[in-house]
């Protein structure tokens, strides 16, 4: 017990105790151009963690690709369909284990700002090579019994009060039927989860039979196939064979690793990294200057009083450390109640990220941002009075 | 009396531009223990410079410093930043107190430094308020208080951590007369009830008559120096 006063942390703790007034009384000196300097910051680290929380959720269903899974798509784009007949010729390619295909339906509910990710799906093969879809076996059976049924995340059914058992009108953006409306229905038969990824709980699936069936055109073709290989190690040389199945044909294909496709599908709405990264770094970038300048100026209006701390005994790195310490004060304060505003606007987005709360590695990272950010504006100001000179500094020089 | 400042063949030499000007000329000095002693002298004469050699606060170019029984001039930067912290209480013409702590705070500066609890810290604080007679006023900020009562602060402040030597460039140079008189007369209690060796600087006549001991520099060396009662 004795020795815990010695713990690293409890020693930086008693430290920061012991020269908290003095830091809190060099911030405070200026209230207001702290204040300003402050919610300068806390606006950074709202904006940083709304939009870095977002890519956040976004990146989270290419981050957990599967690396055994491959994708067969059009070659020209991802949005020309491929024939079902292509079926069993990649079927029997060496190397591939399982087989599924899908159709993107873009649906919505009532009003078009209610999208809703919906798939026309084999309802037999699909949810096989997707087993982080935890759909229970009877309601699996119930889609592949019912040919109007649909399966939907249990975050989309929360959302809208869906239930099993409802009969939901959907309208496409992209599909008519063949009685020329855009209006389907589709009767819920089952409810999905996908434990760690709430995101793709906003899915919906329906039975690709009567979605074929009923659409005016397209008819006998799919958006795309999902293949399972044998070994990761195989998928560039399972993809060209893939690929010279359909070389010289009508519908050449592409084939790609799940990772790629999820990325160019994202790419369709925009790149949201890059442009989440260029306004943060933007955002970031003009932050430096103001701290930075507001450091500088803070510290230069007290030149006399580092002079007189020094004169006290405060060595130079004493002086350098209390200085960054200010700066650090600063910016985790700042940080902490940008990011804590993040996280209570979160739920919010929920509609449109599909996560429901604040990545922690968003907080983490802009916990790291904060910390640089200190050190980097702090720095020279600091050593500015670590290498001053007590006596040309109290004359005034 | 064993010497609390010694300063044999000192030099000090500032540079100005190109030039190189000799403001201490081979100087020797020695200051008793428990004196008060006041450097007078017309501007650009060196006393300052001789009171910041003395302070550690400076390095003479030649010549041995002894303050406190350290030869200061033989000390690394580090040394001497540990040593001023132990050994030398400083007190400013314009006080030099951190506007936005409170009295009792700028008093418990030094203490920071050493390795004392909390409790032991403020037993310290309450100690040198009360010895400056400044107990009523530790929470008060210095914008709150009068400059004869800052000057106080800052006394306290000087002996909080106990050196044997306080030294005070025109101390009571920015005070009225009446309040320039209770300054020195604290400074005299501490010299005489304390022990502690007070080296001033000061223009003021009547200041310097309050000290045990007048040194008068000019032209970077020793005019005279008269031993009073």
């Amino acid at each position: 017990m004795k020795y815990l006063k010695y713990h690293p942390l409890i020693w930086i703790g008693t430290l920061a105790m012991k020269y908290l007034p003095l830091i809190w009384a060099g911030l405070t000196r200026k209230k207001l151009m702290t204040t300003f300097t402050l919610l300068s910051i806390v606006v950074a680290f709202l904006l940083f963690g709304l939009l870095q929380g977002v890519n956040s959720a976004f990146s989270r269903g290419v981050e957990g690709a599967h690396l055994d899974r491959l994708v067969v798509q059009g070659k020209v784009s991802m949005t020309d369909q491929l024939p079902e007949a292509y079926r069993q010729q990649i079927a029997n390619v060496a190397g591939v284990t399982g087989l599924t295909f899908a159709s993107w339906f873009g649906g919505y509910y009532q009003d078009t700002k209610n999208s809703i990710f919906s798939f026309a799906v084999d309802a037999s093969t699909y949810f096989a090579l997707f087993p982080e879809i935890h759909l229970p076996r009877n309601e699996l059976d119930a889609l592949v019994k019912t040919r109007t049924g649909a399966v939907i995340g249990r975050a989309l059914a929360d959302k809208y009060g869906w239930k099993i058992g409802d009969t939901i009108p959907i309208k496409s953006t992209i599909w008519t039927k063949t009685d020329g409306t855009a209006d389907w229905s589709f009767q819920v038969v089952g409810v999905f989860t996908t434990p760690g990824d709430p995101g793709a709980e906003q899915r919906l699936f329906l039975n690709n039979d009567y979605f074929d069936e009923a659409r005016s055109l397209n008819k006998g073709m799919v958006g795309w196939y999902s293949v399972r290989i044998d070994d990761p190690s195989h998928s560039t040389a399972i993809s060209a064979a893939i690929d010279r199945l359909f070389a010289n044909s009508d519908h050449e294909t592409k084939t790609v690793t799940e990772k790629e496709f999820q990325q160019a599908f994202l790419k369709q709405i925009g790149d949201i990294n890059f442009i989440v990264s260029s306004i943060v770094g933007a955002v970031f970038f003009a932050l430096l200057f103001l701290t930075g300048n507001t450091m500088m100026q803070s510290v230069r209006e007290r030149i006399p009083e580092f002079a007189v701390l020094k004169t006290l005994g405060y060595s130079d790195r004493a002086v350098l450390t209390l200085v960054v310490a200010e700066g650090l004060a600063l910016s985790l304060t700042a940080a902490v109640l940008g990011l804590v505003g993040a996280a209570a606007a979160f739920p919010m987005l929920q509609d449109f990220v599909g996560v429901p709360s604040l990545p922690p590695a968003v907080v983490g990272q802009g916990l790291f941002y904060a910390v640089l950010l200190a050190l980097v504006t702090a720095l020279a100001p600091g050593l500015r009075v670590a290498r001053l000179n007590i006596v040309d500094a109290l004359a005034g020089r | 009396m064993s010497s609390a400042v010694s300063l044999v063949d000192v030099v000090k030499r500032y540079r100005r531009g190109k030039e190189s000007v000799e403001v201490l000329h081979h100087l020797n000095l020695d200051i008793g223990e428990g004196e008060f002693v006041a450097i007078m002298g017309p501007s650009g004469s060196g006393k300052s410079t001789l009171l910041n050699l003395i302070g550690g606060l400076d390095r003479a170019d030649s010549g041995a410093v002894t303050v406190a029984g350290h030869r200061i001039d033989q000390l690394s930067g580090g040394e001497l930043t540990r040593w001023r912290a132990g050994n030398v209480g400083f007190i400013f013409q314009f006080y030099n107190l951190m506007p936005a702590l409170s009295a009792a705070a700028n008093v418990e500066l030094p203490l920071l430094l050493l390795p004392l609890s909390r409790a032991q810290r403020r037993a310290r604080v309450n100690a040198a308020l009360e010895i400056v007679g400044l107990s009523d006023r530790a929470r008060h900020k210095p914008s709150e208080l009068s400059g004869g009562q800052q000057q106080r602060v800052a006394i306290a402040r000087a002996l909080v951590s106990d050196p044997p030597i306080l030294v005070g460039d025109e101390p009571t140079g920015d005070l009225d007369r009446t309040t320039a008189n209770e300054v020195l007369d604290l400074l005299r209690t501490l010299s005489q009830q304390f022990g502690k060796t007070v080296v001033m600087v000061t223009h003021d006549q009547k200041a310097a008559d309050v000290a045990t001991r007048q040194l008068h520099v000019d032209k970077g060396q020793l005019a005279d120096s008269g031993r009073l009662s």
